[in-house]
């Protein structure tokens, strides 16, 4: 990625974007649909807008889809 | 570990078992307590150890900042055992608030050895922040130009606080929030705000058009 996407993407803004506060509500729900291979970016358009633009929130979402995934095996 | 419950309850695992055991009294209740914090514990460790390559951490402070986690995930998911609507299983409603601490405790330890000061403003830096090649300075040096004065005159004291802080400073978000005693929601938004109005006064001022960046 260049300076110029970069800056392309650091402004862009999705006004789908639920937030944080939203996202981590239903980050249990949305990281077991996502662990069972549900269309969870159709059914939470918000939500995976958020995980997009937001690496703190996409970090927990990591660590939980990870938690999950590890209690399957 | 759920297995456990199931067997002491003799109902069906998870979703059921552990609120009732977690709600009751008794020795059920502390094995519930026991089990669930075993298991919290397991995601702790996982979770630092997942980020750790990282983090300016260490092997003890990994372990210590995941039994912390785990302790205080611990504390919130009893505290809030009536919020759990049975939407996903129980342990991944559980495993959430300790994926949550680890964050909150990682934000909070940025603060012991932080390498930034909240007041300096590394504008200099901004070309490399963006991945902006020195060689084409000629390309972009209107553009950050533009970028900066709209970041003095379109944004608010608040706003502009957290984009030097986050964007100039690469203070983490989460630290940002213990610094300023806010939260991530709260941070988060403020930050989109600030982008949606530098969007805005940089496509105003000519940078962005229709199909992109209007380049030099």
């Amino acid at each position: 990625m260049n300076g110029w996407s970069a800056l392309d993407r650091f402004l862009r803004t999705d006004p789908r974007d639920v937030g944080c506060a939203q996202a981590m509500e239903m980050l249990h729900v949305y990281a077991e649909l996502a662990a069972a291979g549900a269309p969870v970016e159709e059914r939470y358009p918000g939500v995976a807008a958020h995980l997009r633009a937001c690496g703190p929130c996409a970090e927990d979402f990591e660590g939980l889809l990870a938690a999950v995934r590890g209690e399957k095996h | 570990m759920t297995e456990h419950i199931a067997t002491a309850a003799g109902l069906d695992a998870d979703a059921a078992d552990w609120p009732r055991a977690l709600a009751g009294t008794g020795p059920q209740r502390e094995e519930a307590l026991a089990q669930l914090h075993e298991l919290l514990l397991r995601i702790a460790r996982a979770e630092v150890a997942r980020r750790g390559p990282r983090l300016r951490l260490t092997g003890p402070e990994l372990d210590d900042l995941a039994y912390q986690a785990a302790a205080d995930a611990l504390v919130a998911i009893t505290s809030k055992l009536g919020q759990f609507r049975g939407e996903s299983r129980f342990t991944t409603w559980a495993y959430k608030f300790v994926i949550f601490e680890v964050s909150a405790k990682i934000g909070r330890h940025f603060w012991r050895h932080p390498s930034v000061r909240l007041d300096a403003e590394g504008w200099e830096r901004l070309p490399d922040q963006f991945g902006f090649d020195p060689a084409q300075e000629a390309e972009w040096r209107d553009l950050l130009a533009a970028l900066r004065r709209a970041v003095d005159e379109e944004l608010t004291a608040r706003q502009r606080r957290v984009f030097v802080a986050i964007v100039l400073n690469n203070v983490p978000l989460d630290a940002l929030v213990i610094e300023l005693a806010s939260n991530r929601n709260a941070i988060y938004k403020t930050l989109f705000d600030a982008r949606r109005k530098l969007r805005a006064a940089l496509a105003a001022n000519g940078y962005i058009c229709d199909d992109g960046w209007r380049r030099s």
